[in-house]
């Protein structure tokens, strides 16, 4: 089958086993039938980027795994635990944590109580002094109001917030969407500094020369599928099927 | 002048039944998005209760437990329906909800009417609490005071917990993004469940303070609560210290009305309500939707 024999990651040195398994995920909004059959692996202490057009299902990904699509079938697998029944309160607890396109900043909490909102769900998040190190603006505006945050500050509140919890696996959907290119920067040595500290990291992105500076491994979406996938090594060999992928 | 007095004392109680009901309304209109029209049946259920805890061979506690029981049993009630009912609305336009918690109002008023008739039953003044104080400018009884100052102290604790305490947080955060809070590991149905029990808690709670000021009747609350849906307009439904302050200030405006010109006194209110839709419709305190 070739969907499985892209989705199945090459095991390597450098990284653990797979901790996140997702096979024939299909979802629905509605009656809108989004995703027809999702496959791949994520090993942990990885970068997998989810590359694809607007509307390929990148996101519709994120959020069947999270449990917060109303309808989904096929098999996600997290530690071996399938979670494709599971509401997304107790996955959460189990050590996932999604951080939001559109951020979800809470308007009526300041940042402090925007910042501690995710309960802790596990020992061995970062403590809030590395979180400040992370992000230093953050420790400025702790009384602010959180919406009254700039965009990047936004962002970056909405990914300090998830690493405190103790969850090791964070998905992150287009963490750089309309930010400048400065605290792209910032947000890439972010990751690459998570990565190092041993969380596994799932990633949408659209800006493709971001993700290619952060990311070890590559999932090509569109219309629902996975249609290729590569790692950061085959990405020069790559690079022509993956501007018609993407239309660039 | 202590005619003036009297009636602001009046005033000051109603807006005291006004501000405890409100602010439950807007509780539980944040976290559940339903206009919850069984509030006025769910505070005549706490007075009811209260006068069981007094009257009752068996279960005669008296007051003081009463004001404790009373909110906690109309509570699991109230909790009761959220679970079995009022969650199955979720996603739906306010309309079902609204008729939903209106037919809910009158099949409990109507029990209660089967049973106990429509005249009031009178619950006598705790014996700490009866007589009065002169103040001077005016002769103030014990009782009257004593609702004011715990509902005012009610009213202040709830805002402290919804706006100052984490669970407040999940609560305002919930309000927002129910979806997101959830996938953070927080149980939200659970907490919307609460929240209910939390709101209809503190209708029953002015039940309870009203029992022996206004007698106990089945039809208690559905007198009270066109009122306290007016002060809701007035105040906007999304702020928890609005609803308070616009509680208290209307029963001091209708108190003052029933000295300065008594034929207005029953209308006031409305006519405020109509003003405030006309220059600000959100309410004085709400947001845009």
């Amino acid at each position: 089958m070739p969907d499985t024999a892209i989705a199945e990651a090459p095991a390597k040195a450098a990284t653990g086993g797979t901790i996140l398994q997702v096979r024939n995920l299909e979802a629905w909004y509605g009656e809108s039938h989004i995703l027809h059959g999702i496959n791949f692996d994520v090993n942990a202490g990885e970068v997998v980027t989810l590359l694809g057009r607007n509307g390929a299902g990148k996101t519709t990904t994120l959020k069947s795994i999270m449990g917060i699509i109303g309808k989904r079938t096929g098999s996600v697998k997290f530690n071996n635990h399938d979670i494709i029944r599971t509401t997304s309160d107790k996955i959460a607890r189990m050590g996932i944590a999604f951080c939001p396109e559109e951020r979800g900043i809470f308007s009526s909490l300041d940042v402090r109580e925007n910042l501690l909102l995710p309960p802790i769900v596990r020992a061995g998040g970062l403590p809030l002094d590395q979180i400040f190190d992370l992000f230093p603006n953050l420790k400025e505006r702790l009384n602010s109001q959180g919406t009254k945050l700039s965009g990047g500050e936004q962002q970056m509140l909405a990914i300090a917030r998830i690493l405190r919890t103790g969850a090791s696996f964070l998905m992150l959907d287009e963490p750089t969407e309309g930010l400048a290119p400065v605290i792209i920067q910032q947000i890439g040595h972010t990751i690459a500094r998570l990565k190092k500290e041993g969380f596994t990291i799932l990633l949408v992105e659209q800006n493709f020369r971001f993700a290619s500076t952060v990311a070890d491994r590559y999932y090509v979406v569109e219309h629902g599928k996975i249609i290729d996938g590569f790692s950061n090594a085959e990405l020069a060999a790559n690079m022509d099927k993956l501007h018609t992928y993407l239309g660039v | 002048m202590q005619a003036l007095y009297a009636q602001l004392l009046v005033g000051l109680i109603n807006g005291s039944f006004y501000a405890l009901l409100s602010l439950g309304l807007a509780v539980i209109f944040g976290m559940l998005n339903i206009i919850n029209f069984a509030h006025g049946a769910l505070y005549m259920m706490g007075a009811f209760v209260a006068y069981f805890l007094l009257n009752n061979d068996y279960l005669s506690i008296g007051y003081w437990p009463a004001l404790i029981v009373a909110p906690i049993v109309v509570g699991i009630f109230g909790m009761i329906l959220e679970r079995t009912m009022l969650q199955w609305l979720t996603g739906l336009d306010h309309l079902y909800g609204l008729l939903l918690t209106f037919g809910i109002a009158l099949i409990v008023q109507g029990v209660f009417q089967n049973y106990f008739g429509s005249s009031g039953m009178p619950y006598a003044i705790p014996d700490q609490l009866k007589g009065g104080m002169n103040l001077g400018f005016m002769f103030l009884p014990i009782y009257r005071g004593w609702v004011v100052i715990f509902s005012l102290v009610v009213c202040i604790a709830t805002w402290f917990l919804i706006e100052k305490t984490r669970l407040g947080a999940y609560l305002r955060a919930a309000t927002e993004n129910p979806t997101l809070v959830r996938a953070f590991g927080v149980n939200v149905p659970r907490m919307i469940t609460l929240t209910y029990g939390l709101g209809v808690g503190l209708a029953a709670l002015a039940g309870v303070l009203s029992a022996p000021i206004n007698q106990v009747r089945p039809l208690m609350g559905a007198d009270l609560i066109i009122v306290v849906f007016a002060v809701v307009v007035i105040g906007g439904m999304g702020s928890i210290m609005g609803s308070i302050i616009t509680g208290f200030a209307l029963g001091v405006i209708e108190g003052l009305t029933k000295y300065f010109y008594p034929e207005a006194s029953n209308t006031v209110v409305f006519v405020l309500m109509v003003l405030v839709l006309l220059v600000k419709p959100t309410g004085l305190t709400g947001k845009a939707a």
